[in-house]
């Protein structure tokens, strides 16, 4: 299973885009924001967890067709259902490459662009925090998601619509405990209720993943 | 080592061949004929255990199969060698020391996949099976874009190592690859138009 | 003879024929007499005035929607578990119904709010739950509308189904969380004193019976389109092997 973490980890540096195209997409979102709703630091100060949360959402978003879609394409995916590796643990191992090449660069810039949107000093760790436990959500919702339209040719804008509704409670939570922790409240429930559903997604998700592949395979 | 019984097998929902049984002894090969459309990749898809039959059953010894068809899987921004320890790691086995020379990629150890020629990443991907090491091999046109020297890489191969090591293999191919194994016509199998089976039938 | 030979295609386009305009005709006179009832026979509200009277329809669509999702999540596991293709036809059959008793409870709750909390719409848990659930149904018709093979749409919607259902529950209580808003409690609990007087009621009741007929006989019609849909397709697969 390691092995195909790190073919893909690697495929994903190789390729180019991996990691690059999301963070940058993250940056010129959160740019794009103070130029819609005007400078005044006050409002951008109040809206930046919002801001900052959905903007890393859609930077995850954005990759999601490509978790298997190369694989299926080029015939790996037929492969790699016939080989002794278990479907679940390779849908797993994806969502897990997704993450590291998506999820933890969009984790370690968001408190740079903080700044930029004039987040709350105390909010820093909570934004930090709560990104780092929300994103692998993200991540494996999104494989689930990728795996139900990996057969369809045009299946990117399905895939948001279907994606998009599963990633109502991690933002929730997620945006809500940066918000807390902006308005020096305890943060800490939002945290670990999020990091229940993270745990949900890791320990259920995969199954539904790898039945989905099955089917899409036949 | 293979043994099919009265297998049918579906493809988008009409049975396509039906009564298909036979049998495999460690260190045969079995040749699929048959003419376009008749079903053998549905055939091997099935056997391969990537769709589920209509009827009947397939055996062989359990994680011993292996599947290949048009398409290699090969990773274009990986080299010859990293796809192939890939595919060894996945299956948890060594890099044979000689498989690079057996399949005649030795020069391209290090070239990407996407670098490679259509026969030669066919090459690459037939050569992953020498890797996984399995016993039991679903070929779907294996020689497809090989020239002819390649062919008879890939024939020697099969036999002398393969086959010479107890292996068993269901091919499905057009060209004579020089195997002394036995043809299978898929024509009588053809599933009538009536046949059972298949998803809708419950809705005539 | 086991209840799942009704749901044989054939057998279920026999029985439902006669049943079809019996449940329609039915459904519309309940919901003919409890609108009448409930909009010129009952008293107006001592604080809400007429616009109470918008709960006849409010109410029953906003139980409608969640009940054709729950009916669709056991279609759908009626579909996985036995493979009875009337079940993943009549999920199918069931969604667009839901979407627009979902739209329905949004307008009609938009419509009343305004009187009442002087807006039509506030980020409120209920409100954002039927929000998110509209979303969802959007989301499980694309699915099926995307893709060709039916058993494998049939297959994947079922799936999408049932993730689906535990992440709406998710987001209902998430919601909750996040906003604890305006919406009054439930209007119908057998467990609490607050509940509606029972002069608006009864003409409710009527009307929930007459909602939840129509969703039956609407859903019925809509699977039997559906099988003849997917007989056509069976014939003309069978025509082009010919």
């Amino acid at each position: 299973m390691i092995a195909l973490l790190l073919r893909d980890l690697r495929l994903a540096v190789r390729a180019g885009g991996g990691f690059g195209l999301g963070l940058a997409f993250f940056l010129i979102v959160v740019v794009l924001v103070p130029f819609g709703v005007g400078p005044d630091t006050a409002v951008l100060s109040r809206i930046a967890p919002g801001i900052l949360w959905v903007a890393s959402l859609l930077a995850a978003l954005l990759s999601l067709d490509r978790i298997f879609a190369l694989d299926y394409e080029d015939g790996s995916l037929a492969l790699l259902a016939t080989s002794p590796l278990p479907l679940e643990g390779a849908a797993m191992m994806k969502a897990l490459a997704h993450w590291v090449t998506t999820g933890l660069p969009l984790t370690l810039a968001a408190p740079a662009l903080g700044f930029l949107l004039s987040l709350a000093p105390e909010a820093y760790a909570y934004l930090f925090l709560s990104l780092l436990i929300g994103t692998p959500a993200l991540s494996m919702i999104g494989t689930f998601g990728a795996a139900l339209t990996v057969g369809l040719r045009r299946g990117g804008l399905l895939l948001s619509l279907l994606v998009l509704p599963l990633y109502v409670p991690t933002l929730l939570f997620g945006a809500e405990a940066v918000r807390r922790g902006a308005d020096g409240l305890d943060p800490s429930g939002a945290l670990m209720l999020m990091g229940g559903i993270t745990a949900g997604c890791f320990a259920l998700l995969p199954f539904a993943t790898a039945a989905v592949l099955r089917i899409n395979l036949r | 080592m293979l043994r099919v019984t009265d297998l049918s097998c579906e493809r988008g929902g009409l049975p396509v061949l039906t009564g298909i049984g036979f049998e495999v002894a460690a260190g045969q090969a079995l040749i699929l004929r048959g003419p376009n459309g008749i079903g053998k990749t549905t055939l091997l898809r099935t056997l391969a255990g990537l769709q589920p039959a209509v009827a009947g059953t397939v055996t062989f010894p359990e994680d011993e199969g292996a599947y290949a068809s048009h398409a290699d899987g090969i990773k274009t921004a990986l080299s010859v060698t990293e796809n192939l320890r890939f595919w060894a790691d996945v299956y948890g086995a060594a890099l044979p020391g000689d498989i690079l020379e057996t399949f005649d990629l030795a020069d391209l150890a290090d070239r990407l996949g996407g670098t490679l020629s259509a026969g030669q990443k066919r090459r690459l991907g037939l050569a992953r099976l020498g890797v996984i090491g399995r016993k039991v091999l679903f070929l779907d046109e294996p020689t497809v874009s090989l020239d002819g020297f390649s062919v008879k890489l890939f024939a020697k191969w099969l036999q002398e190592t393969h086959l010479a090591g107890g292996g068993v293999a269901v091919i499905a191919t057009h060209i004579d690859l020089g195997l002394k194994a036995p043809e299978l016509d898929l024509t009588p199998f053809k599933a009538d138009v009536d046949a059972g089976g298949g998803m809708d039938e419950a809705f005539l | 003879m086991s209840m799942w030979e009704y749901a044989n295609p054939k057998r279920f386009m026999g029985w439902t024929r006669p049943v079809l305009p019996w449940t329609f005709g039915l459904a519309g006179l309940c919901v003919v007499v409890g609108l009448i009832w409930g909009f010129f026979f009952t008293p107006d509200d001592f604080r809400q005035g007429s616009t109470v009277k918008i709960i006849y329809l409010h109410v029953p669509a906003a139980l409608m929607a969640i009940n054709a999702w729950i009916m669709m999540l056991v279609a759908s596991l009626i579909w996985v578990v036995r493979r009875h293709h009337v079940s993943a036809l009549a999920a199918r059959a069931a969604a667009p119904v839901g979407v627009v008793f979902t739209l329905i409870a949004l307008f009609t709750g938009g419509i009343w709010g305004q009187p009442m909390w002087g807006t039509y719409w506030a980020w409120d848990p209920r409100l954002t739950s039927f929000l998110i659930l509209f979303l969802f149904y959007l989301g499980y018709i694309a699915l099926w509308e995307a893709i060709e093979d039916p058993d494998t749409a049939a297959d994947l919607t079922s799936v999408l189904c049932m993730v689906g259902s535990v992440f709406a529950i998710l987001s209902r209580y998430a919601v909750l969380f996040w906003n604890q808003g305006l919406h009054q409690g439930a209007s119908l609990s057998l467990d609490k004193e607050e509940n509606v007087a029972d002069v608006f009621w009864f003409p409710l009741l009527v009307c929930i019976a007459g909602f939840v007929l129509l969703f039956i006989a609407l859903v019925l019609m809509r699977t039997r389109t559906e099988i003849r849909a997917r007989r056509i397709r069976a014939l003309e697969a069978r025509a082009r092997r010919a």
